[in-house]
């Protein structure tokens, strides 16, 4: 006995089984960046007045890879329609274009991560900020105490709330600034850990990150190797790339959520 | 392949899925512009984004994910995980902002 | 009929031999995709488990009752294997906190669930339902691999540097986060391993369910297990991604150092800790309990599904109120979404919040009690046959009612706020758990075991088996009722000793009275006297398996499920003709049938 309903459709509930698989999938992902979710609104909610950031991420940015990835889902589902109407050809290629689209969206967001990781703010000990990106240092660090200097492209503020709402406050032209060693109290750049913000950002869009890398991995199986299925078993072929497709809309849909409430909000 | 037609036609569905495709640019384009205006408070801010990317996951999940003609058993599946999602979140929230009276706080 | 009934006695080459995935060991028995296969993988990982989680059990028992005192026997043994922590023998504190912790987290996680949930599901619900296999034959395979990974990780971080994580099963931050070890990392990393096992069980058994329904067998016909299997895989395949949610974000606390559970001011060791703070220790609470909670009917619905089907058997009757068994177990399960803060009473939590989920505590025992009186209904005016696997399941009835009723004081928050974190908690979920669930899935096991190998497990050893763990599981576990209501906490590494010592003064009443403490030393002697009750059960399931007397046709309790209406153990594929069903999973003793059982696959009579 063969495993039945792998292609053809179940009478009663009219669907082949990987349908059912990956919705169900769906759902406990949904589950999965739900909590997340509900643990930004948490920290943001929780997070000290006027210590919240606003503006940190680069917008332009943001919104071109909104665009990427809407434009993959696009071709994602037009990839599917080609198959439905036997253009094989045509699939290859709106899939060729889905996984040039993943990797500049992977690309874009590495340069954004980056850019988080070159990026320092200090705590001066006269008791002001200064934030910039790293442009030369020569720092070294004994305990709590730093020796040599540092050069960043940045501003000093009073401040640090000015630090955190960006949009609200005319930034300062960004001059090259250097600082001594012997000024700074305290340093650290702005990855995961300088504060909830950075933490759930980075968590947040690295788990989307993954997925997205996942889901090109597959697609990219299924248009390269996988494909010489469509000779032998093309309905089995159209599921799967159906199937592949509805879990790369849902990536798509969830950075929906995630751009505004990371880059605008 | 006839037997595995559970989806409207597709040759005419290429235009449908081509007017999604541009109202989703639209909108990111609409979500950034709004981003950008001084709304009264900051939360008519968050309503207006919230409402965009709602409708944007809508869009995706209607058309190009086909839940608009999917079946009994996926709504199901769904609304079971739509109802347990909004609990987790809501009473998460709730519970956190639920202090007894005389808690003090700083 | 008459082909089904062909008595094919003991392992015999099925008619879909030839059929047989591979040959050899490896894709035979290791990377195996047949449903059975992995089922009695799961079923054997998860006993090992069970008994490893048993021993570390037992060695904290000694700890409790003799604190400071070398672990006789054993004691050496630790010594060399993790050094220091166990010098001259002697469990430390934080080895103690270390098995505390795995041993919660072990028979849970890695015990339990995989026996209850992905041994008997896989084996049984495809044969129940009629199925060849599975829906997802290889993503089963990969679920089990999954599970024997993080199964690994979890045990080698007994051996690293610190020895394994020490923060409880539940793992609390800041505690968890700030134990300077990597106890806790691996116990993450095994974590979300044995969390995407169950997800993707849970996947294959929903779509099994759903898709793999043979002719006739509509939803109302399905038996009572594969109903509680898919409500089990529902609540797996909600309630787990929040905990992996959080499980990550630990992982970020713990290697990222960021601050998602780490508040503000928090201090670690009397220090300052150099974290950025801002996170809400609560959010963890709060995510963990939202699987914790469901964890709970994880645990408990594949045992009353096993039950509802030996009483039904052995009663040689219908099942009481199938459909109310039915609505209630989804009841059960819906509803378990939203209680989960009742474990959190304690955290500061508001009256009105406090009072939602009191409330809803309240209503998810109606359906409980449902279940419960369905099943002891059933048995009014039975004329039952008490073999082994009976005997468990009659133990099963009254244990899980004692675990059940001693819940509802911890469901209110006043009375919690005396019981909470005491031995009377471990008592009530060990009741549930332990004499209860366990109890059915050794009923299952005894009453499967013909299906599997052909032969049947002794029958007097077997009664063995049952009477001593009856009477040493409730040795063991009433005397923590009184110990908790006396105010006895968990997690004391010397029971309690140092604690009383310190409070009891002369003018001062408090503290534990010795009669209170002396319990543990009963405790411990009633869990030796458990663990010695296994032996028979170990060697007779071993000898049983090649030398147990045959059971001499393929449906040896006359049952009416499908799964005894394969060939005997069912071959690759399962059914030798595709199965049609005609009625109703329990018609035992209908009248004017010339038997007094019909299977599901009988057709009606002309």
């Amino acid at each position: 006995m063969d495993i039945p309903y792998t292609v053809e459709l179940r009478p009663d509930t009219g669907l082949y089984n990987a349908k059912v698989g990956i919705w169900l999938f769906l759902a406990s992902e949904v589950m999965l960046f739900g909590a997340l979710f509900s643990a930004y609104i948490l920290l943001r909610v929780g997070a000290p007045e006027g210590y919240w950031p606003h503006g940190w991420l680069n917008v332009p940015l943001g919104t071109a890879n909104t665009l990427v990835l809407i434009t993959s889902s696009i071709t994602t589902v037009l990839a599917w329609v080609s198959l439905k109407a036997n253009q094989f050809g045509r699939f290859k290629l709106f899939h060729a274009i889905t996984l040039l689209c993943a990797l500049v969206f992977v690309g874009i967001k590495s340069f954004e991560y980056h850019d988080k990781f070159v990026h320092y703010e200090f705590t001066l000990k006269n008791g002001k900020f200064a934030d910039g990106h790293m442009v030369e240092n020569k720092l070294k660090q004994d305990g709590n105490s730093f020796t040599g200097y540092a050069v960043i492209r940045g501003h000093v503020v009073e401040d640090e709330r000015e630090l955190y709402d960006l949009n609200a406050h005319k930034a300062p032209a960004h001059e090259d600034i250097r600082i001594d060693g012997a000024q700074i109290a305290k340093m650290g750049n702005y990855g995961p850990w300088h504060n909830t913000y950075t933490a759930i950002y980075f968590t947040l869009t690295g788990l989307h990150a993954l997925h997205v890398i996942g889901g090109a991995i597959v697609i990219g199986f299924l248009w390269g190797p996988g494909s010489k299925l469509w000779e032998t078993d093309p309905e089995r072929f159209t599921n799967r790339i159906e199937i592949s497709g509805l879990f790369w809309h849902f990536v798509d849909l969830i950075w929906i959520f995630l751009f505004p409430v990371l880059y605008l909000l | 392949m006839s037997k595995n037609e559970n989806h409207p036609a597709t040759a005419h569905s290429v235009r449908g899925y081509l007017i999604v495709y541009v109202a989703l640019i639209v909108g990111t384009i609409l979500t950034v512009w709004a981003s950008f205006i001084h709304f009264p408070s900051r939360e008519i801010n968050i309503v207006v984004a919230l409402v965009i990317a709602g409708t944007k996951g809508s869009l995706v999940a209607a058309y190009f994910m086909h839940l608009i003609s999917e079946r009994k058993m996926i709504y199901s599946v769904l609304s079971c995980t739509a109802i347990f999602f909004t609990g987790l979140m809501a009473l998460t929230l709730w519970a956190l902002h639920d202090f007894p009276s005389l808690t003090v706080t700083h | 009929m008459t082909h089904m009934e062909a008595t094919h006695a003991i392992p015999h080459p099925g008619v879909h031999e030839a059929h047989h995935e591979g040959s050899g060991f490896w894709r035979g028995y290791v990377f195996s995709t047949d449903h059975k296969v992995i089922g009695l993988q799961y079923g054997f990982t998860a006993l090992c488990f069970l008994l490893f989680g048993f021993f570390l059990m037992l060695m904290m028992r000694w700890q409790i009752g003799h604190p400071g005192q070398p672990v006789p026997i054993m004691g050496p043994v630790l010594e060399k294997v993790l050094g220091q922590v166990a010098s001259r023998g002697i469990m430390s504190p934080d080895l103690y906190n270390s098995f505390g912790a795995m041993h919660g987290t072990i028979m849970v996680f890695m015990a339990i669930v995989p026996l209850a949930f992905a041994a008997f599901g896989n084996y049984l619900v495809p044969l129940m339902i009629g199925a060849p296999d599975m829906a997802f034959p290889r993503v089963n395979m990969a679920s089990y691999q999954a599970y024997v990974l993080g199964g690994l990780i979890m045990f080698t971080s007994f051996f690293i540097p610190g020895g394994a994580a020490q923060a409880g099963w539940t793992s609390y931050s800041p505690l968890a986060t700030s134990i300077p070890t990597n106890g806790q990392t691996f116990w993450i990393v095994g974590m979300v391993l044995l969390i995407t096992s169950s997800l993707l069980g849970a996947v294959n058994v929903i779509a099994t369910i759903i898709q793999l329904r043979a002719p006739g067998m509509t939803w109302m016909r399905l038996p009572f297990f594969v109903w509680a299997q898919f409500v089990t895989a529902f609540l797996l395949l909600l309630a787990f991604p929040p905990l992996e949610a959080a499980a990550l974000m630990q992982l970020m606390d713990k290697v990222a150092h960021t601050s998602f559970f780490l508040p503000t001011g928090l201090a670690i060791g009397g220090t300052l800790a150099n974290v950025s703070g801002g996170g809400s220790p609560l959010l963890w609470q709060h995510l963990f309990w939202f699987l914790a909670h469901p964890e709970v009917y994880v645990l408990i619905l594949p045992a009353m599904g096993i039950v509802a089907e030996i009483i039904a058997n052995n009663t040689r009757k219908s099942i009481w109120g199938y459909k109310s068994l039915v609505y209630s177990i989804l009841t059960l399960g819906f509803l378990s979404f939203i209680v989960w803060a009742h474990h959190m009473y304690l955290t500061g939590m508001g009256t009105r919040i406090s009072t939602f989920f009191q409330t809803t505590t309240m209503i998810i025992s109606i359906p409980s009690v449902v279940i419960l009186t369905c099943l002891f209904m059933s048995l009014w005016g039975g004329s039952i046959r008490f073999n082994t696997p009976m005997l468990f399941v009659m133990a099963f009835l009254p244990m899980f009612g004692i675990g059940g009723l001693t819940g509802l004081p911890l469901g209110f928050s006043y009375s919690d706020l005396h019981l909470h974190d005491t031995y009377y908690v471990i008592a009530h979920f060990h009741y549930i758990v332990a004499p209860g669930t366990i109890f059915a899935l050794f009923a299952g096991i005894y009453y499967w075991f013909p299906k599997i190998t052909g032969r049947t497990m002794d029958e007097f050893w077997g009664r063995v088996h049952f009477w001593l763990s009856l009477v040493f599981m409730n040795l063991i576990f009433q005397p923590m009722f009184a110990q908790g209501m006396a105010g006895m906490l968990r997690r004391m590494s010397d029971g309690g000793a140092n604690y009383s010592a310190a409070t009891l003064g002369p003018d001062v009443s408090g503290g534990l009275s010795s009669r209170i403490l002396h319990l543990n030393i009963f405790i411990l002697w009633a869990a030796v006297g458990l663990g010695i009750a296994q032996v028979p059960f170990i060697l007779n399931f071993f000898w049983s398996i090649k030398h147990g007397k045959p059971a001499g046709s393929d449906n040896p309790w006359q049952a009416t499920t499908l799964e005894w209406q394969t060939p005997t153990p069912p071959p690759h594929g399962n059914f030798a003709t595709p199965p049609q069903v005609y009625r109703g999973p329990y018609e035992y003793s209908v009248p004017g049938h010339d038997r007094d059982f019909t299977p599901q696959n009988e057709p009606e009579k002309a």
